[in-house]
């Protein structure tokens, strides 16, 4: 995931309780590991493994990934704001690597 | 009748009856066909409204990945000369704003016709010192994509002069020309028959406004140029290189008789 590039949209200011969506994009081939090239052989797996999110420390957010996601995928989820704090966005793909977005929140 | 029959002939190619007897109205509103009249149908009207929606929303066009990956280029010093896209043009966002929806362009030093590719590659290998990016490379089309966006919504103003009439002739007779074992020309589905089905898919009027754009098929970002080479593969046609002088052209064509389509990159396409 050397070029991996990943975004994450979401408000940078909120009241205390609301409900905050976040919008996150990673891009990412998820090669399906199904496929096999001109030559006929096998085309290995390469695809997002986990996606794990931290709000201030503690774990909000924990989706697996398998073949049937697209490329590039795209997850939208909600949360509650508690407290002012970092979100930590963590990828992890199936050769290991790691991409990581942190974005604050803060809560009025 | 007879004399509205012969002005039928002498205008567009009638298709029914209907057309004929209408001869006169028909000419007026020739459809949305360039020349001074409306601007054509983007190919972002032929998209289901969920697939506008993930289009124009930031947080949700995958495109937008690229965008980033443009910025951050935008940023990095590279090549010998240890210079940035920023250290001579700044801001992109005022130094580049409206640029994109005037090419492609020709290069008055050399008389070479460029499009946005083909122009970041010049001032690398002059400018900056640095390798050319491949064609079709993450980081060209991250560039281009990242530079196009800086004229969203701009509308494309490509102009014909003496310097780029023979490219623009060129190109045009590219798009009027039968080719391939199918033997169709761009024009007989791009303009005769756009806005009709093809199968699953609407034909669009070719408006290379939303370019380098997410195709879904591709599930990647895409050049114009590898645009065209799956309408070549299409016709079973001869597919030219990237950046040839034949697709750079034909994108000449297109971006004059697009004229006054906004900009929208990164677009989405099935």
């Amino acid at each position: 995931m050397a070029l991996a590039t990943a975004r994450v949209s979401m408000p940078k200011e909120v009241g205390k309780g609301d409900i905050v969506e976040i919008k996150t994009l990673i891009r990412h081939r998820m090669e399906t590991g199904y496929r096999v090239d001109s030559v006929g052989k096998k085309i290995a797996r390469h695809i997002v493994k986990l996606l794990t999110v931290t709000y201030d420390g503690e774990e909000i957010f924990r989706m697996d990934f398998t073949q049937g996601v697209a490329a590039n995928p795209f997850v939208a989820f909600t949360t509650v704001a508690t407290q002012t704090g970092e979100l930590v966005f963590v990828w992890v793909d199936d050769k290991g690597e790691e991409v990581r977005v942190v974005k604050e929140l803060t809560v009025a | 009748m007879s004399v509205a029959m012969k002005q039928t002939v002498s205008g567009r190619a009638s298709h029914s009856a209907l057309a004929a007897f209408f001869c006169v109205a028909a000419v007026v509103a020739a459809g949305p066909a360039s020349a001074g009249g409306e601007p054509l149908p983007s190919g972002t009207s032929f998209l289901t409204q969920s697939l506008q929606a993930q289009q124009s929303d930031e947080a949700t066009n995958p495109g937008m990945l690229w965008i980033s990956e443009g910025a951050l280029i935008w940023q990095t010093p590279d090549g010998a000369s240890g210079a940035s896209c920023a250290t001579c043009h700044g801001d992109a966002g005022t130094s580049m704003k409206g640029v994109a929806a005037s090419y492609p362009k020709v290069y008055g030093k050399t008389g070479e016709l460029l499009n946005l590719e083909k122009r970041i590659n010049l001032c690398r290998t002059s400018q900056q010192n640095a390798e050319p990016y491949a064609y079709e490379s993450d980081p060209l089309l991250a560039l281009t994509a990242f530079i196009a966006r800086q004229s969203l919504g701009q509308p494309i103003n490509v102009q014909i002069d003496d310097a780029s009439r023979a490219f623009y002739e060129r190109g045009k007779a590219m798009f009027y020309r039968r080719q391939g074992q199918l033997n169709l020309s761009c024009a007989q589905c791009h303009e005769a028959l756009a806005g009709k089905q093809l199968r699953g898919d609407t034909i669009s009027y070719g408006v290379g406004n939303g370019y380098p754009a997410y195709r879904l098929e591709w599930q990647t970002l895409g050049s114009l140029h590898r645009r065209l080479r799956s309408c070549s593969y299409g016709v079973r046609a001869r597919r030219f290189e990237f950046g040839s002088p034949e697709y750079l052209s034909l994108e000449l064509f297109l971006a004059v008789r697009a004229q006054g389509v906004p900009v929208e990159t990164p677009a989405i396409r099935r």
